[in-house]
């Protein structure tokens, strides 16, 4: 059967199990959308492409399939720049097809040309160029398969516009994928096995560090084995939140420079450190001279080139982490950690007893309150998507997951803009789960313009804004690290609720503790997207704090004042 | 300086992507070397690195993570030959000639071309022994040099060979 290369690409993507496309048109894409326009596929049109390349993400997030964003050439696909380095960066298994303009005016600068494949090749797994329509089927088969196995990340495939024009015949087995022939390394190494298992089988404090792979490996099951096993605790990254239940009491909660205070002391104290499926990021480990100094590590990890990249390891187990859990765990001994718990737990006290709800209600509205009441309302059933800063840190903090997928939020990158079409993006992917983004009032108005998608589309999420007339986070280093000097940070924002009311959405303003609970309540009712502007106290900061280049125990905490640092079960 | 021996497909933009990286790791190429193999959808590199034993582990197993890098291996501490050709154009004049012509003997030089007032010598080896060359010829006056870059393979039984056929498994959107 004879078919254009635009028609073939929409067959094709339909084959491999694709229902949405985020995307926006343009000239040398045109041919592909009206193929688009005669597929099954569920085409969403952005405001942005940065949006499309975010939706894609949190669709891809949300799920973990492979999420599907499109673009023009020229500003369509360099548009999408910041979308594709935050999936790099967080692993996250999406394709972007971008059109190109036609083979023959390659290399001239003709109008919409931008050589994408080059801008992007340091932020994407791969990325391709399509010339020939006989190479459509096969290569977007191909990106699929390295989008998504391995180490996932962001693959782009760039379509000249002749190559989408012309005409081949489709053969679905003729186009099998054909991807280079690689050595298959084995990684099993006997003696690093051999010496992670003794190093777990004798630690006396030690302390599991637990990333987003074993999230994208699905080793959620293999991993709670692990830990009941071991009954080692558990301290999670950013990313890696919801990869064990929050209310397990071996889940210490986050490290990191806004982790927990003991979490952080716990992994400076500790004999052993077993990572699985994390990559010792700065933002984890602090000064890396001063990091767990007196702590062993063990480090589970499917990527080869992490290993001894940042910290240097005792053992190293390179693989997936489901099958590396569960094949250490006929060799681990049940053990009993519980006097290094209690140690943990003694110096949990001090920040976590006064519990956030004990609080008087002094009628100021702090963003850790308006996140734990979205917490005990939602009963932490809710994906919950993220931007990047404080809002980011405190809902790490006060919300707390219990499943995987339910957390989604830019982590490597920081990608500000990101927690709106992000959310589009995963409502898409799980229409049945309620999505609440969580956003700050500086990242929110970077990407609004989605709004209109949300309206156009019919999606129903919730929108918190988590308005404290900052950019927050930034002005918190400027009071730590600048001596107050707010420069660049006080932010102007309109009326965000009647700016939801102009695009058709209802807004609503929140500024007493006692409007929380019920707004969230009666948003939640509601079977369209709700906005609500919840204007908190404007110079917050998120305690503690371990500053850059810090060591992980050496942290900022917070100053007497009637603020919590943790909230406990309500 | 450590040595790694890459096997590449032989495709456009291959090159483009093992530099790219090396920037990213901002690794310093001291080499790169490209050459077809046997098989002519397989090219062969050999990347001289300024870097330590960790920094070359990185690079290999990040030049591994490329798709078209179908193998990457740190050969530096094995037992292995290296070889660099250089072709140098010397001045020299009727006096100082046979001189010339001897010193290029001892590094097993070859004169490959003679004008009046120069000659151009080809030596192939070891880094150090065109080197070495180099600074004896000097004091007559180097006008150009060429050099290809190394070539590595290491000895005897410890083979280097890209890998065989195997299909890959197909993955879907959900």
């Amino acid at each position: 059967m004879k078919l254009t290369g635009a028609e073939i690409l929409c067959e094709t993507l339909t084959r491999l199990g694709v229902k949405h496309i985020f995307g926006y048109p343009g000239g040398a894409i045109l041919p592909v959308y009206d193929a688009l326009g005669k597929s099954k596929l569920h085409h969403i049109l952005v405001r942005h492409e940065q949006g499309a390349t975010h939706m894609a993400d949190g669709y891809a997030r949300a799920t973990g399939g492979v999420g599907v964003a499109m673009a023009t050439s020229g500003p369509g696909a360099t548009n999408m720049v910041t979308g594709i380095a935050t999936a790099m960066l967080d692993s996250s298994p999406v394709v972007c097809i971008t059109g190109q303009v036609s083979s023959k005016l390659l290399g001239t600068d003709a109008f919409q040309e931008v050589d994408i494949t080059g801008i992007t090749m340091p932020i994407t797994k791969h990325n391709v160029v399509i010339s020939k329509v006989e190479d459509i089927a096969r290569t977007v088969r191909e990106a699929f398969i390295i989008a998504n196995s391995g180490r996932p990340g962001p693959v782009l495939v760039d379509i000249t516009k002749d190559a989408q024009q012309a005409t081949a015949e489709f053969d679905w087995e003729a186009s099998a994928p054909k991807l280079p022939v690689k050595r298959q390394r084995n990684n099993h190494d006997q003696e690093e096995f051999d010496r992670a298992v003794e190093l777990l089988n004798s630690a006396k404090r030690p302390v599991i560090l637990a990333g987003r792979g074993i999230i994208l490996s699905g080793a959620m099951r293999a991993f709670e084995q692990f830990v009941h096993t071991s009954n080692i605790p558990v301290a999670m990254t950013l990313l890696g939140i919801g990869c064990f239940p929050a209310s397990d009491p071996l889940n210490l909660g986050m490290m990191g420079m806004h982790g927990e205070a003991w979490v952080n002391n716990a992994i400076q104290e500790a004999d052993l450190l077993i990572a699985v499926g994390m990559r010792f990021d700065d933002r984890v480990t602090g000064d890396l001279r001063v990091y767990a100094r007196n702590a062993k590590k063990i480090h589970i990890e499917v990527d080869r080139a992490e290993i001894n990249k940042n910290v240097k390891v005792d053992a190293a187990i390179i693989g997936d982490a489901g099958e590396t859990l569960a094949a250490l765990l006929p060799h681990i001994h049940e053990r009993d950690h519980s006097a290094w718990m209690t140690h943990i737990t003694s110096s949990k006290g001090d920040s976590a007893v006064r519990d956030i709800q004990s609080l008087p209600d002094s009628g100021h509205l702090y963003a850790a309150h308006v996140i734990n009441d979205l917490w005990k309302v939602t009963q932490g059933n809710s994906i919950v998507v993220t931007d990047v800063g404080q809002h980011q840190m405190w809902e790490a903090q006060y919300y707390h997951h219990n499943a995987p997928r339910t957390l989604i939020t830019s982590g490597g990158l920081g990608t500000m803009g990101f927690a709106l079409p992000a959310a589009i993006g995963a409502k898409m992917a799980r229409p049945d789960a309620e999505v609440w983004v969580v956003v700050g009032d500086g990242g929110f108005q970077m990407t609004m313009c989605e709004l209109a998608t949300i309206v156009q589309e019919k999606i129903n999420i919730k929108i918190a804004i988590i308005n404290n007339g900052y950019l927050g986070m930034v002005r918190q280093w400027q009071e730590f690290f600048y001596d107050k000097r707010y420069v660049a940070t006080p932010l102007v924002a309109p009326n965000f609720a009647a700016l939801a009311n102009s695009f058709g959405i209802r807004g609503e303003c929140v500024t007493a503790r006692k409007d929380v609970i019920p707004t969230i309540e009666s948003a939640r009712k509601s079977e369209q997207t709700v906005l609500i502007d919840f204007r908190v106290e404007q110079e917050d900061s998120v305690y503690p704090m371990v500053a850059a280049g810090a060591a992980l125990n050496d942290m900022i905490r917070r100053p007497n004042n009637p603020l919590v640092e943790t909230a406990t079960e309500p | 300086m450590q040595t790694i021996v890459a096997y590449v497909q032989n495709k456009p933009g291959v090159l483009n992507r093992v530099a790219s990286l090396t920037r990213r790791l901002a690794i310093n190429i001291d080499s790169l070397t490209v050459g077809p193999t046997e098989n002519v959808e397989i090219a062969r590199m050999t990347i001289c690195a300024h870097t330590d034993e960790r920094g070359a582990l990185r690079l290999e197993a990040s030049l591994e993570k490329l798709v078209d890098v179908l193998l990457a291996e740190n050969i530096s501490d094995r037992p292995m030959l290296e070889r660099d050709l250089a072709l140098i154009k010397v001045a020299a004049d009727q006096q100082n000639r046979p001189h010339l012509m001897e010193l290029i003997k001892v590094f097993r030089g070859r004169v490959v071309d003679v004008a009046p007032e120069s000659l151009i010598v080809e030596v192939s080896g070891t880094v150090d022994k065109i080197d070495g060359l180099l600074e004896v010829l000097r004091p007559f006056g180097v006008l150009e040099m060429a050099r290809t870059g190394r070539i590595a393979m290491t000895r005897g039984n410890d083979l280097l060979r890209p890998p065989a056929e195997t299909p890959a498994p197909e993955a879907t959107a959900k």
